[in-house]
């Protein structure tokens, strides 16, 4: 590493990476996954203002995201429709508005993202949100448990479900947030659903699959990165981090599913 | 002594259709209380009233100590979720904060050995399964047992082993439990009080005044013929 910066950028992103597998394995169960990797592109007409007016993108592409995600849950509410179905329509409106906003010349850096040096303070606020995710998680995991396996039983237990529903697509959209920067809207969401589908490959039980998702996130980002400096450094180390993660899902496909 | 459950001018509607009318009842302690009626007359969207799970115009009134357990019609677990049955139970006791030997005690009530609680939930047969969920009703003492049709998905020999188990924990704990049921010869013998929903007024009281042709025929709407030994009648 050359600078301190460079330092606080790679450990940040290993840090998401464990967040991503967490989120990742419980978006899988609740059979969220691909709308999950569409809400990282809610980012983008967010990503696309702050380009055009030259303020910090994460805060543009947090702000647009943490508006699509209150649009979404309130949708579901009151439509009764699927969350993939909502998230479907909000999917494209977003990556239309975003191409229309973001100049031209940050497109590619909006869409798949950018590794950039970290200031001390943007490094301590990305720490905060991932142990934020982490320990939110698993302080609702017995309820989202329950909610997995049956959201009747789990509401006559005294589980909110809307509020669950809530808090789980915010946390998503955190952890989007987190990996926004290096991974940008289009594949932000991809790290969270590759290493989980991977893990469930693996694993049986609730605490293998966890930290088999999170390990392999783990492993992607490290060798993605490390691939991406040694070999094409002239190129963002997002796509390369996704790669290495789809790859290792096509390993995983030559073992007999944990679930046959 | 006041009863354990209450139940006054329930109405329960989705958008314009009304399910259930006007419906008052109540439930002693220790009470077995059968409810019957043909498919739709809202049996299961009762014990949702009842659950709190709907909305409902009218008064439910649980007894203060009232612990409620349910095993639901039916559960839909997903094939693939990587849960095993000792991690439902788990969860359910941690958001309890109730206990391991808790779970154990509940396991052991309902017969689930340590092999199935390690189970994958959606590799279970259907009796493992209803064992499961009987055992994630009885976590926490409840004193009162909501089963919605317990038998729907089992054969004849599983179905009269979960029923000898409700009996026999209901003879043991005192427990007052509210069951749906399809099959009147078995309300017959171990129900104490039956409400029937279906066509026309609600109708309640003792299985043997309420389980004659005639208001049957009322209730399903068809002749309905069940079977019940001699020496039933001498209960």
């Amino acid at each position: 590493m050359k600078s301190p910066g460079e330092l606080y950028g790679v450990v940040l992103a290993l840090l998401f990476a464990i967040a991503a597998g967490l989120v990742g394995s419980f978006a899988l169960m609740k059979r969220m996954l691909l709308a999950s990797d569409v809400i990282s592109h809610v980012a983008l007409p967010g990503l696309g203002i702050a380009f055009l007016f030259g303020f910090n993108p994460l805060i543009g592409g947090g702000a647009t995201l943490f508006l699509g995600t209150l649009l979404i849950w309130q949708l579901q509410r009151k439509t009764g429709l699927a969350t993939d179905a909502m998230i479907g329509v909000i999917f494209a409106a977003s990556v239309a508005i975003g191409a229309v906003l973001t100049p031209k010349e940050d497109l590619v850096e909006a869409l798949f993202g950018k590794f950039e040096t970290l200031s001390l303070g943007a490094f301590l606020i990305g720490v905060a949100a991932v142990v934020l995710i982490i320990v939110v998680i698993f302080a609702f995991k017995d309820e989202l448990i329950l909610g997995l396996f049956s959201p009747e039983l789990a509401a006559a237990g005294g589980v909110k479900l809307d509020r669950q529903n809530l808090y789980f697509l915010l946390l998503f959209s955190l952890a989007v947030l987190v990996g926004l920067r290096f991974l940008g809207a289009l594949l932000a969401g991809a790290l969270i659903i590759i290493p989980a589908t991977t893990g469930r490959r693996l694993a049986n039980d609730l605490p293998h699959f966890l930290t088999a998702s999170c390990a392999i996130s783990l492993i992607s980002v490290a060798a993605g990165f490390g691939l991406a400096h040694y070999f094409a450094p002239a190129y963002s180390p997002g796509p390369v981090i996704v790669i290495v993660s789809a790859a290792l899902f096509l390993v995983s496909m030559l073992k007999r599913p944990a679930h046959a | 002594m006041a009863p354990m459950l209450s139940v006054r001018g329930v109405t329960v509607k989705f958008g314009a259709r009304t399910i259930i009318q006007n419906l008052s009842f109540s439930v002693q302690r220790g009470e077995n209380l059968a409810i019957i009626g043909p498919n739709g007359a809202g049996k299961s969207v009762l014990l949702h009233a009842l659950l709190n799970l709907v909305p409902y115009e009218g008064a439910v009134e649980w007894a203060e100590d009232a612990k409620l357990g349910y095993v639901p019609q039916k559960v839909a677990a997903d094939r693939q979720l990587p849960l095993e049955v000792k991690d439902l139970l788990s969860a359910k006791a941690r958001l309890m904060k109730i206990g391991a030997t808790d779970v154990r005690s509940a396991a052991e009530r309902v017969g689930l050995t340590p092999e199935l609680l390690s189970t994958s939930v959606g590799i279970l047969s259907g009796g493992e399964f209803q064992k499961a969920l009987i055992a994630f009703a009885l976590l926490g003492n409840p004193n009162v047992l909501l089963f919605d049709e317990p038998m729907s998905s089992l054969d004849e020999l599983t179905e009269e082993h979960v029923y000898e188990l409700l009996r026999d924990l209901q003879r043991e704990q005192q427990l007052t439990m509210l069951t749906v049921s399809h099959d009147l010869s078995i309300v017959y013998q171990s129900a104490t009080n039956v409400l029937c929903l279906g066509k026309g007024t609600p109708c309640f009281g003792p299985p043997k005044e309420i389980l004659t042709p005639q208001i049957l025929e009322a209730v399903y709407s068809a002749p309905v013929k069940f079977h019940h030994h001699l020496a039933d009648e001498s209960r």
